[in-house]
């Protein structure tokens, strides 16, 4: 069986992001990117399938501009054996992300398609259940633990709900978004990081693909939410009173 | 007065150096000659059979030593000092609360107790100049305080000085955003600069683990090294210029911004790295560089310390100029980190290995960099100078790789008492010592080895359940006579403070010395500057 794996290259979850001055978007210009601290958690848990004997291959797959290529990088360095890379020339939005994919697992017909729950720079949280949508496949969203079954060919999926943990038995193939408690990515070790550089990487254009790359949404403004206003340390219990009274109108 | 283990250390050496005194009456000219280490060494071991001897003897000769004696020359605090003091700085600045004085008290390793009644916090060069001259007229001693992260006692009071603590002095100045000189006062904390600075695109030329609560008024007074020297340089270099309160209240304004300036002696040099004990420095001006987007982080391991050594070699040579910093650390350092602190994971957890090596590159294309610091990785693998390695892919990969260096302090401290030395040696040398001392402790202690690779500056810690004369006997002047005869230096960067402040001769001449004590004189003739500290106590006034 297969397992692909979608994963996004994103402004590095540490860095202390800001907003570009004509407020379109965030400053991305000398910024760390990094893959999706979710994709990590994806590939993790597909690396440990494959591990365990209950799969034969994971690809990874990753949409956007040439240096997309460095995210798949990354993961052939954690363990995957193949990376497609779909070439666009701008932000694609979850739906034609879902689209794209629909026509890959056409291509490669993987039995499971992993993805993270959702990006850390648009917080969109819908592409994997856009594809299942798409594909007709069963979804397991917010996986807080996966338990594959190949003899039966169902995956119990415990989700992460509101009120606690939710278990679900899906068919395969299905489509499962991970969360954070799922597990801990592994680190790239230098061995693989040598071995990554002669893994395939196959190049597609959405034109290829038979997908329209049209965008049905405009960013129209990003804007930095009000700054808090600092603390005002007192020195005494008098004054901390007559600022209740006075300033905040409280007593 | 509460001197814990420091008192035994100091007793041992006022002996060695005041039995050849006594006898021979030569100088101590002779004493770098090896002949005359071993003598020292029997006086010592002789004295120590002696017993009851021990003690007459040193009462015998204690009006020639200050040592562990309170200076009698310094007065004591009276109520008529406590007032003048709050009229000065106001009633919340002057703080004689038990609690508080404990921790101002006390060191980081809590190895080291003064019992001051007094923490005086100025926030004002004028107040820091009004309280010197006060405590100079009233003969007053004074320990000048920062972080108070200091490891060997530098900055805690020895008995009852007063503490005056700079954490209130705490303003950024100015800053240039095309020169990269920052001004700020002394009480700045480390980490406060760096986020400050890093809105700006720049980065402070120095990060230690200590950065959270040590402040630049403090590693400036101590020449602090850390993590980032191979690549920034020492603080002589990149302090363009600094403000400092004398002994008697003078305020010496030498807080240049410009690059270069050839006018007379450079007196600020003098200031950096004296402990505190010619001035309270109150301003520092600092070159900063500029902040590279491209950072990379590789941990790896090495089975032998020869190979960390061509590693090293390796990759001044492959890197040349995006290395940043190249640390070390053995087995013993990581398995106490593993053990002893929170959320720290072993990057290479498939088996242990003899040494660890952090390598950091800093440059301002990501790419570049990388094919650079891979290809690098690829023929140090190939070579077999790496057994296994990863590299952090992203900024949480790279906070928790350093975590495991910068936290072996932490780690240390957690599991028992432990006897810090810190040491330049020459590069090939350097883990010599670490086994023999493994060698000489055997069972008693875990001897643990890390440090700044690429600057040749070991940080040897002893690490024992708790702190026990039999081990220290093992210890010293061992390390320090080891560390001498390969001419190295007893003290790479943590300074001299309290614990080492008899231990110069073993890494400068006397004359050199007699000269820093003339210097010690000139600028603080009462020598109300935290005393017993930096020069021996056979010198200082």
């Amino acid at each position: 069986m297969k397992i692909m794996v979608a994963v996004k290259r994103v402004v590095d979850y540490a860095v202390k992001i800001r907003v570009k001055p004509d407020k379109s978007g965030v400053e991305t210009q000398n910024v760390k990117m990094s893959m999706n601290p979710f994709c990590e958690i994806a590939l993790e848990e597909a690396l440990r399938i494959k591990e365990a004997g209950l799969a034969k291959e994971v690809v990874a797959v990753s949409m956007g501009l040439a240096n997309c290529v460095d995210t798949l990088r990354t993961s052939l360095a954690m363990g995957a054996d193949r990376g497609i890379h779909v070439e666009a020339a701008r932000e694609l939005i979850p739906l034609t992300v879902a689209k794209i994919l629909k026509k890959l697992v056409g291509v490669e017909n993987p039995g499971l398609l992993i993805l993270g729950k959702q990006a850390i720079d648009d917080d969109c949280n819908q592409t994997g259940q856009m594809i299942a949508g798409l594909l007709g496949w069963p979804q397991g969203t917010f996986a807080s633990k996966v338990v594959l079954d190949k003899e039966k060919q169902v995956v119990t999926v415990d989700r992460e709900v509101d009120g606690g943990l939710e278990t679900l038995c899906l068919d395969l193939p299905a489509v499962i978004t991970t969360d954070l408690r799922l597990n801990q990515p592994r680190y790239a070790t230098l061995p693989n990081i040598m071995k990554a550089k002669s893994k395939p990487i196959k190049k597609y254009t959405p034109e290829e693909l038979n997908v329209e790359i049209k965008s049905d949404l405009e960013v129209v403004q990003v804007t930095e939410p009000p700054k808090r206003k600092a603390g005002v340390i007192l020195s005494s219990v008098d004054e901390l009173i007559d600022k209740l009274r006075n300033e905040a109108h409280v007593i | 007065m509460e001197k814990l283990r420091a008192t035994s250390n100091l007793r041992r050496s006022l002996k060695s150096l005041l039995n050849r005194r006594l006898s021979s009456g030569s100088d101590f000219t002779h004493f770098n000659q090896k002949r005359s280490f071993q003598t020292s060494f029997n006086w010592i071991r002789d004295y120590k059979s002696v017993g009851e001897v021990n003690a007459v003897q040193y009462r015998y000769f204690s009006s020639v030593s200050t040592l562990v004696q309170r200076n009698p020359s310094f007065s004591t605090l009276n109520s008529d000092d406590i007032s003048y003091f709050k009229g000065l700085l106001g009633e919340k600045n002057v703080i004689q609360d038990e609690d508080r004085l404990e921790t101002v008290n006390t060191d980081w390793m809590h190895k080291y107790k003064g019992s001051s009644k007094l923490l005086l916090q100025p926030r004002s060069t004028e107040e820091v100049s009004q309280i010197l001259r006060y405590c100079n007229s009233r003969c007053l001693a004074v320990v000048p305080q920062a972080g108070n992260t200091g490891l060997v006692g530098g900055s805690v009071p020895v008995f009852d000085e007063v503490i005056v603590n700079v954490g209130s002095m705490n303003n950024i100045i100015s800053f240039d955003k095309v020169s990269g000189i920052l001004v700020c006062e002394a009480g700045c904390i480390l980490e406060n600069l760096i986020s400050f600075l890093d809105n700006q695109g720049f980065v402070m030329p120095l990060d230690l683990g200590a950065k959270g609560s040590c402040q630049i008024g403090g590693n400036v007074s101590t020449n602090a090294g850390g993590l980032r020297l191979v690549r920034y340089g020492s603080l002589h270099g990149n302090v363009l210029g600094l403000e400092a309160v004398l002994a008697n209240g003078d305020v010496l304004d030498m807080l240049g911004t410009l690059r270069k300036d050839n006018t007379g002696y450079d007196l600020k040099h003098l200031f950096i790295g004296s402990e505190g004990s010619l001035g309270i420095v109150t301003k520092v001006s600092i070159l900063t560089p500029p902040k590279l987007s491209s950072v990379n982080l590789a941990f790896l391991a090495c089975k032998d310390y020869s190979s960390c050594q061509k590693l090293l070699v390796e990759a001044k040579r492959k890197l040349g100029e995006i290395l940043s910093a190249i640390e070390f650390l053995d087995d013993q350092a990581m398995v106490l980190v593993l053990h002893h602190l929170d959320g720290v994971r072993n990057p290479l957890p498939t088996s242990m290995h003899n040494f660890y090596v952090l390598i950091e590159t800093i440059g301002s294309d990501d790419s570049f960099d990388r094919e650079k610091l891979e290809a690098f990785l690829l023929s140090s693998m190939e070579g077999g100078l790496i057994s296994d390695g990863v590299l952090a892919q992203d900024i949480n990969q790279l906070s928790s790789f350093w975590r495991i260096r910068e936290g072996v302090p932490e780690a240390l401290m957690k599991a028992g008492a432990v006897y810090k030395y810190d040491l330049s040696l020459p590069v090939e040398k350097m883990y010599n010592l670490v086994d023999d001392m493994r060698v000489r402790l055997g069972n008693l202690a875990k001897v643990v080895g890390y440090g700044h690779l690429g600057d040749g500056n070991l940080h040897l810690n002893i690490s024992a359940p708790q702190y026990d004369d039999a081990i220290l006997e093992q210890i010293e002047p061992y390390v320090y006579e080891w560390t001498s005869k390969h001419r190295g230096s007893i003290s790479a960067e943590h300074g001299l403070g309290l614990m080492k402040a008899n231990k110069i001769y073993y890494s400068k001449t006397p004359e050199t010395v007699q000269i820093m004590a003339s210097i010690k004189t000139l600028l603080d003739p009462n020598g109300i500057l935290n005393p017993y500290k930096v020069l021996p106590h056979s010198i200082n006034p």
